[in-house]
Parts: structure tokens; sequence; C-alpha cells
């Protein structure tokens, strides 16, 4: 699975992207973020406040609930601010 | 199809209003939003990060929706990345229809919807040296949300 983080996320953690494999229990959004949440303390950091980080699925805007699996692209990131 | 440019470089506004009139003449209004940076709070620059592949998708779905609820003859949307000086234009959308509501309603829709659907990040930069991420407002979710079950001609 390929995971991308942007803006402060990706500062925080600091990088770009990443290549990981989740355990089979991760199956959702929500279920990726308590997981990469564990990795490093930057990325505990990251996810601290999980109401500050949207997320897209295979550059689609992605909700918690929303599934994820082995060859999907995930990314992270705040609410947008564009215009 | 509307006409959807993500990039650095800054943008003609002029020749893109050109370009939605030439050769044709069912146009009856062209309507323009241009979005510029300003220098608030003493800001020196604007960096804009975006997710390149969704960024474009996202565009182009937001201008599908435009062209689907008002009789447009032409669209265009041009965002700019990477850092911007105050004074400096950051986003251009244009449309064009055979009369003014549609041109006019349309612009609106679309601003408002590329602020809360399109993968764009905006960093301030200031004299200081000190930095600071944009944070999303409410008030441009609201901008958007009016637009639920709008739109036609």
């Amino acid at each position: 699975m390929r995971v991308l983080y942007f803006a402060w996320l990706r500062q925080k953690i600091g990088t770009a992207e990443e290549e990981i494999a989740p355990p089979p229990e991760v199956r959702d959004v929500a279920g990726l973020v308590r997981w990469l949440a564990q990795r490093s303390p930057a990325h505990a950091q990251a996810f601290a406040d999980p109401r500050q980080v949207r997320a897209a699925v295979n550059q689609d805007f992605a909700g918690p609930e929303h599934p994820v699996a082995a060859n999907d692209e995930v990314a992270f990131f705040p609410p947008v601010t564009g215009g | 199809m509307a006409r959807v440019l993500v990039q650095e470089a800054a943008f003609d506004l002029a020749a893109e209003t050109a370009a939605l009139t030439a050769g044709r003449t069912d146009v009856g209004g062209v309507a323009s939003f241009l979005g510029v940076c300003r220098a608030d709070d003493g800001l020196s620059a604007m960096v804009l990060e975006h997710y390149p592949g969704m960024t474009e998708r996202a565009i182009e779905r937001i201008a599908a929706e435009a062209e689907a609820r008002w009789p447009l003859t032409g669209c265009t949307v041009i965002h700019r990345t990477g850092r911007i000086l105050p004074g400096e234009p950051i986003v251009l959308v244009l449309t064009a229809s055979a009369h003014r509501a549609a041109a006019l309603d349309s612009c609106a829709f679309l601003i408002d919807w590329l602020k809360t659907k399109a993968p764009f990040w905006k960093r301030e930069e200031f004299a200081s040296g000190a930095h600071r991420w944009v944070e999303a407002r409410a008030e441009d979710d609201a901008a958007a949300a009016r637009w639920a079950g709008a739109g036609g001609a």
C-alpha cells in the first residue's frame, strides 16, 4: 500500500510518501490511521487529532469507513485551502 | 468539456477570456473570478501545495458538475501552485453562456467548490521568517453548501 502525506502531515511525519504493509485487520481508513499512528512518535503526533485529518483513497476523498486494500494509494492531509 | 490547468506559471486573463468567444456568436456573457494573493499580517509569499493527479481530476469533476447544472458554452479553470507573491493571481475561473445568470452563478459555484473540494493547501510565509499553514474556514464550507440542490438556468 502506498501512503502519501501533504501539507503539515508531510512536515510532521517527515516524508511525503511511504510503502507500507499493514496487517489484515486494517480494513478501512480509520483502522489505517490507528495503525499508522503507532509507527513512530512523529506519526503519533501527526494523527493526534483525527478530526484535523482528511483522506483520499485512490485519489478520491474518502471517509473513515472507506475500505482500504493492499494495492491502494491512500493520502492523508489537512482540510483543503485552495481557491 | 472544461479547460483545466494546474500550473506554476502565471496566466493571461485577456487571452483566456478571448479564447472562450473566439469564432462563435452564441456567447452572451463571460463571467470571471480572479483570486489574488493578499499581503495580510505582513505576508511575504504564499506557497501552494497540491496532490498531482487528484487535483486535476477533482477540478474536472467540479467543472463537469457546473456544466451539468448550467448551459455553458465554455469553462476555464486555472489554479497556480508553488510560490506566489502578494498581488499575483492565484486562481482563474471563467464561465461563458448565452445569458448572464448562468455565467455568473456557475462562476460563483466553481470558486466555492474549488475552495472546499480540490486538494490544495496554502502555506503563508512572513518577512520574519515565520510560516503557517492556512486553516480551512467554516465560511467556505457554508459557501459551498449553499449550492446543494441549486443550479439550472
